[in-house]
């Protein structure tokens, strides 16, 4: 049994013994559970994957004459000003009035996290305390008083695979999947992944320091549609999309290795996001957890031809299938492919490894757990108020 | 085994001619289609990999195209991938059915193999990063 106190102390002196959650596998092997979780201090975790639900939060200064914006314009991209006067929200999927398909929010924050200037137009009604009604200017993140991500809904606990039972490609946030069983697209970092790691969210929680676009984040909140009563395997893994985390952080330290605009073919915009999340070895159990390997993870693979709410499914498939480069479906063997990147996860895990073992990133613990029984419910469509 | 990729496109009246035949039969020729476009009546387009012991011969087939009045061009688009833009997602490679495109353990990098590229383009789009593009 440790605490974060004893963790963060030997952070501190330089002597933790930190390993990534795909290492911890091996480690466990050789010395067992018990052994490994006295000498393990952190699992450092991982993922680098399209999440739309993403975007920021900016204040551009006040100009002489001063404006209460009240529609904003990115780069031609509209962001959400229907707050104070010179704050706005990008967010990521949104697209450009001009551009549409091509350039949305999230090329918007690639663009300022780069260094380059974008242009800021925006309009007002005009107030006798904000009398201009037009401006028209360029602005970079060295510029902006504050500029920081807030992402609603990030770092899914697993998610879909997906194919298409249908004589026709269809191009879905999944990827472009080929016709009559043709491909399987998954979007998970497997026994990497934050939420697979500690699936019962003993350790993070709202306050849990984290890397976030190769800058520092913190759990903000539980995610929208965060779903822990999603269906779970005897070791507590959840077989399809479960938990997720609202994340915040300083977009001005942060990296565009680790913050990319993505286009889905016929979909639009998304943003892929890197992160990372430390998880403390306090005791055996979360050891364990963190031990977990691809082929114990398994996920539900969805037909996405079916436009519906509820897609029909084929049952579920392991990580380790999915790896291997193909799944068998319905007697028929379909190729799989990936859509995050476990080439940039893992870089992601070994850095966060290389601060916590240089003594520059310390664990926080949680201020408050995650909802573990909440559950997501759908929109109903009514004619009038019932 | 010498092997030539080439873009065939012919007028109209050649479009019922079974061309790909006297490839195979007259000239001893393996034929690869990489990708047809072929209606009655129509100009054609037809991409083919011709491969033989000698190089004689893929030259002998070419020629008998050329003089039934096919247009015949070697196969010079290629794929370009802008590796240093890459983030190795791997979702190009749910579209490439020849596999010129793979990601695969233990490094989990993109690899692109040309040698196995039939420039169908399927990946371009597929791309999220957009940092696959057609050379001509």
């Amino acid at each position: 049994m440790k605490t974060y106190a004893e963790i963060n102390e030997k952070i501190r002196e330089g002597r933790a013994v930190v390993f990534t959650a795909e290492e911890i596998i091996e480690v466990v092997k050789e010395k067992g559970y018990q052994a490994a979780a006295k000498e393990v201090d952190v699992v450092t975790t991982a993922t680098f994957g399209p999440m739309c639900s993403s975007g920021a939060f900016l204040n551009f200064g006040h100009s002489a004459p001063p404006i209460r914006m009240a529609k904003v314009w990115l780069n031609d991209v509209p962001a959400y000003a229907g707050v104070a006067a010179v704050d706005a929200y990008i967010g990521a999927t949104e697209l450009s009035e001009t551009k549409g398909f091509a350039y949305g929010g999230a090329h918007v924050i690639e663009a300022l996290v780069r260094g380059e200037k974008v242009q800021l137009k925006a309009t007002s009604y005009g107030t006798d305390c904000y009398p201009r009604k037009e401006i028209q200017t360029f602005v970079g993140l060295k510029d902006l008083n504050q500029a920081y991500l807030f992402n609603p809904r990030n770092a899914y606990q697993n998610y879909s695979v997906a194919v298409n039972s249908s004589p026709r490609t269809i191009y879905t946030y999944m990827g472009t999947l080929l016709p009559n069983f043709g491909n399987a697209t998954y979007s998970s970092a497997g026994e990497l992944s934050p939420l697979l790691n500690d699936p019962y969210y003993r350790t993070i929680g709202i306050g849990t320091r984290i890397f976030l676009g190769g800058g520092i984040g913190y759990v903000a909140w539980e995610g929208t549609q965060h779903n822990p009563s999603q269906n779970r395997d005897p070791n507590g893994i959840p077989t399809s999309s479960a938990g997720t985390l609202a994340l915040i952080g300083d977009l001005k330290r942060m990296k565009p290795e680790f913050l990319r605009a993505a286009l889905f073919e016929r979909y639009g915009v998304s943003m892929y996001v890197g992160i990372g999340i430390p998880i403390p070895i306090l005791d055996e159990d979360i050891l364990k957890q963190t031990a977990v390997s691809n082929r114990e993870i398994r996920a539900t693979v969805f037909d996405y031809s079916v436009p519906k709410r509820s897609k029909p499914n084929f049952g579920q498939v392991s990580y380790a299938e999915l790896r291997s480069g193909s799944i068998t479906v319905n007697d028929k063997k379909i190729p799989t492919a990936p859509l995050s990147s476990l080439y940039q996860a893992r870089q992601i895990a070994g850095i966060l490894k290389e601060w916590i073992n240089r003594g520059e990133f310390c664990l926080t613990e949680p201020v408050q757990t995650l909802p573990e029984d909440s559950c997501v419910k759908p929109l109903a469509v009514t004619e009038r108020e019932v | 085994m010498a092997k030539k990729k080439i873009v065939l496109t012919f007028p109209p009246e050649l479009t019922e001619s079974p061309l790909t035949y006297h490839l195979v039969k007259d000239f001893d020729l393996a034929i690869n289609i990489l990708k047809a476009k072929i209606t009655p009546g129509e100009e054609g387009k037809l991409v083919l990999e011709l491969a033989n012991g000698s190089e004689e011969k893929i030259e002998a087939g070419i020629h008998y195209l050329k003089e039934k009045g096919v247009f015949v061009e070697p196969l010079s688009k290629e794929i370009i991938l802008d590796e240093a833009k890459c983030v190795h997602c791997g979702s190009c490679t749910a579209v490439c059915h020849p596999k010129a495109l793979s990601i695969t353990g233990p490094d989990w990098q993109l690899k692109f193999d040309k040698e196995l590229c039939i420039v169908c383009e399927l990946c371009v789009k597929a791309c999220p990063m957009q940092v696959i593009q057609v050379s001509f």
